[in-house]
């Protein structure tokens, strides 16, 4: 496990983070087995940064986002914000905690109550934390929805007479009501149109430059994580299995599932396209529920050893600020050297 | 292949000509496609682009008359697959055409098959109805096809459900069934949507194979201009119902002249941006094709449109060898690039 110091421009620690969901049979509701959503995940934001977290349905992405903001209880492992352990927090530790932090959903249609008007959707937490109430929180509203594009005359109407990228901007302003430091975008802008997608990518960005904000980019868009992230954590199946700075990571990848999704992306770009060569990666994503033994990725690499088989490889940092979990890296080669994976066709 | 060449109206594999289909809905009339034309050619791979709501999906299904009449109604326009006109045909000789002629695959690979079916009668359904096989021949054409398309085991899998297989597998074996009778044109809308990249990778290059192996035309939809360039030869934009430019893939990726087609590819993030390059976006929003539009449809959100633009629908129009493209002002946008 990484040992990540405690610097003082840390604003979010993970320490193996764990998250199973059990699984339950028969009339007794016996405990038969866990699906292993989050199995181990550990990493820290830094002030100001924005950290991509990307990987196919399923990897456990989404669920590693919930469980730092407690709306799923985490099994076991620690989330530290800003220094102080929010994983045993009881509810009003927890109340006062959850104003720094806030999340943005990625189905703008179902993350916003249909019966509230924009008003009440956005204004519920400052009346909840005793910040603003009356005019003075209808002034606060107006100012939010400015902030995010929207004209403030809306506010007394309904999501449904919204567009997807209008709802979008409520959900954030709703985030940003209560001044938060650290945003969880939980694939914010996957639901929306190509160029609508752009609006609101191009939005996330300002804020972050206007209001100091930290985010966590939980996206299975690849592109669109390079393109706002400083840092990218790759996940699969519940763990990470490689975490750098987004032009290393880009340029020169390390854990072959790295190598294989990035050279599985489409680019906009006939001429690139057309020289470019995939590794296509066989099979499909394992089940959390019954993981393979060993390395995760054991079942689809295509430069698997024995040893992957045994051996869960250790998530260490193999070159400054490059985090990797592969066993061809740590046991057999040197970073240097790196891998260069097989074509298969 | 070549674009340059002016070809026979003849040799065209499928021609499309002034496709209009509309909705009649309580809250009005639904423009879903205005006056689509192009052409088609012997396995050739046409790219229809565009986002949510433009039309792309209709158009596909119009052509194949799958669209619900009432409330929707196709007003207007020719479908020519070698010069016979599919909308002018009956319900029973368009039935021959589907599946055998014209084969298509859908986004969703789970509610297209159907869940209380095995996918082996699935597959063998269109080769007993279109190829008069017994069942013991379609069984064997059918594992046949399913070990084309990649499934392991195939002829154990024919008994299988849907929901045995994984949403990749799914697509594999919706593209068995759509190829089972050596369709001259596949039809894909949006089939890697739903799909993760690293499946989504599989699958593109398993239609890419099949079509060197079968030499089909394949009409890929999708609003992924990532996936088009790699894989067609020419691309359509569409926008609000309309086809507003089509060209060779090079020219409408390095030289597009439609302001929307510019400001799509802007919207995209490219690989060599540094951190923090803002995206070229496109103000507002696409409108809802309730009523119809006066002038060009994108005039609202166009940064280089004129007085003439709110008025009257500019046309395609060519500007190089193969590319034509609709709008007023394509010069200037042309310079502006």
């Amino acid at each position: 496990m990484t040992t990540m110091a405690a610097t003082p421009h840390v604003i979010l620690r993970v320490e193996n983070l764990k998250k199973y969901f059990p699984i339950r049979r028969g009339v007794f509701q016996r405990h038969v087995g866990d699906v292993k959503a989050v199995d181990g995940v550990s990493f820290s934001v830094r002030r100001g940064e924005t950290l991509g977290l990307v990987g196919e349905s399923g990897c456990g992405k989404t669920t590693t986002g919930r469980t730092i903001v407690r709306l799923y209880e985490p099994t076991a492992g620690h989330v530290y914000f800003n220094g102080a352990d929010l994983s045993h927090l009881k509810s009003e530790g927890l109340r006062k905690v959850r104003c720094k932090i806030q999340m943005v959903f990625q189905d703008p249609y179902a993350s916003l109550n249909p019966r509230m008007s924009v008003l009440g959707i956005v204004g519920e937490a400052l009346g909840a934390h005793h910040i603003a109430t009356g005019a003075q929180r209808k002034e606060r509203v107006a100012e939010l929805l400015k902030l995010v594009g929207l004209n403030p005359s809306l506010m007394k109407r309904y999501p449904h007479e919204f567009s997807g990228g209008q709802r979008q901007r409520i959900g954030l302003a709703r985030a940003l009501a209560l001044d938060p430091e650290l945003i969880i975008c939980d694939e914010p802008v996957s639901a929306l149109d190509v160029s609508i997608q752009a609006q609101v990518v191009n939005l996330l960005a300002e804020l972050q430059e206007k209001l100091g904000l930290t985010y966590v980019f939980i996206a299975h868009d690849l592109s669109m994580v390079r393109h706002i992230s400083n840092r990218v954590a790759v996940m699969y199946l519940g763990k990470i299995v490689e975490l750098t700075d987004r032009d290393t990571l880009y340029a020169s990848p390390l854990h072959p599932y790295t190598q294989a999704l990035l050279s599985a992306v489409p680019v906009p770009d006939p001429s690139v396209e057309k020289k470019r060569q995939r590794i296509i990666l066989q099979g499909d994503l394992p089940s959390p529920a019954n993981p393979p033994v060993g390395c995760h990725f054991n079942t689809r690499c295509p430069v698997v050893t024995d040893a992957c088989f045994e051996i869960e490889p250790e998530f260490i940092e193999v070159e400054p600020n490059h985090f990797c979990a592969c066993h061809r890296i740590t046991l057999f080669e040197r970073p240097d050297s790196r891998i260069k994976l097989e074509i298969s066709v | 292949m070549s674009f340059n060449e002016p070809q026979p109206a003849s040799e065209h594999l499928l021609e499309v000509k002034n496709l209009t289909t509309r909705f009649y809905m309580e809250d009005g009339v639904v423009y879903a496609v205005n006056d689509v034309s192009y052409t088609l050619d012997e396995s050739e791979t046409l790219g229809v682009v565009g986002e949510s709501g433009c039309g792309k999906s209709v158009h596909a299904l119009s052509m194949m008359r799958l669209i619900p009449i009432p409330p929707g109604k196709i007003e207007a326009g020719e479908v020519r697959l070698h010069g016979r006109n599919l909308l002018e045909l009956d319900d029973e000789e368009m039935r021959r055409v589907r599946g055998a002629q014209i084969a298509m695959i859908f986004q969703d690979p789970m509610t297209s098959l159907n869940p209380v079916l095995t996918i082996g009668s699935q597959i063998t359904e269109a080769l007993k109805l279109h190829q008069g096989m017994n069942n013991k021949e379609a069984q064997e054409r059918s594992a046949e096809l399913l070990a084309t398309v990649g499934i392991p085991e195939a002829s154990q899998r024919l008994d299988d459900y849907p929901h045995q297989f994984s949403g990749g597998m799914r697509q594999r074996a919706m593209i068995a069934m759509a190829l089972s009778c050596n369709p001259m044109i596949l039809i894909a809308d949006e089939p890697t949507t739903a799909l993760d990249v690293t499946i989504q990778a599989q699958i593109i290059d398993l239609v890419r194979r099949l079509q060197d192996k079968l030499g089909m035309a394949v009409i890929w939809i999708t609003h992924d201009l990532g996936v088009v360039a790699g894989l067609a030869q020419r691309v359509n934009v569409m926008y609000a119902g309309c086809l507003i430019e089509t060209g060779p893939v090079k020219q409408i990726y390095d030289y597009p002249h439609h302001p929307y087609t510019v400001g799509l590819l802007g919207s995209l993030p490219r690989p060599g941006d540094p951190l923090g390059t803002r995206l070229l976006s496109i103000p507002g929003e696409p409108p809802d094709l309730i009523g119809l539009l006066e002038g060009c449809p994108f005039a609202p959100r166009c940064t280089y449109a004129v007085e003439r633009c709110l008025h009257e629908a500019p046309t395609l129009e060519p500007t190089e060898p193969g590319h034509m493209v609709a709008c007023w002002e394509k010069e200037n946008v042309r310079k502006a690039k």
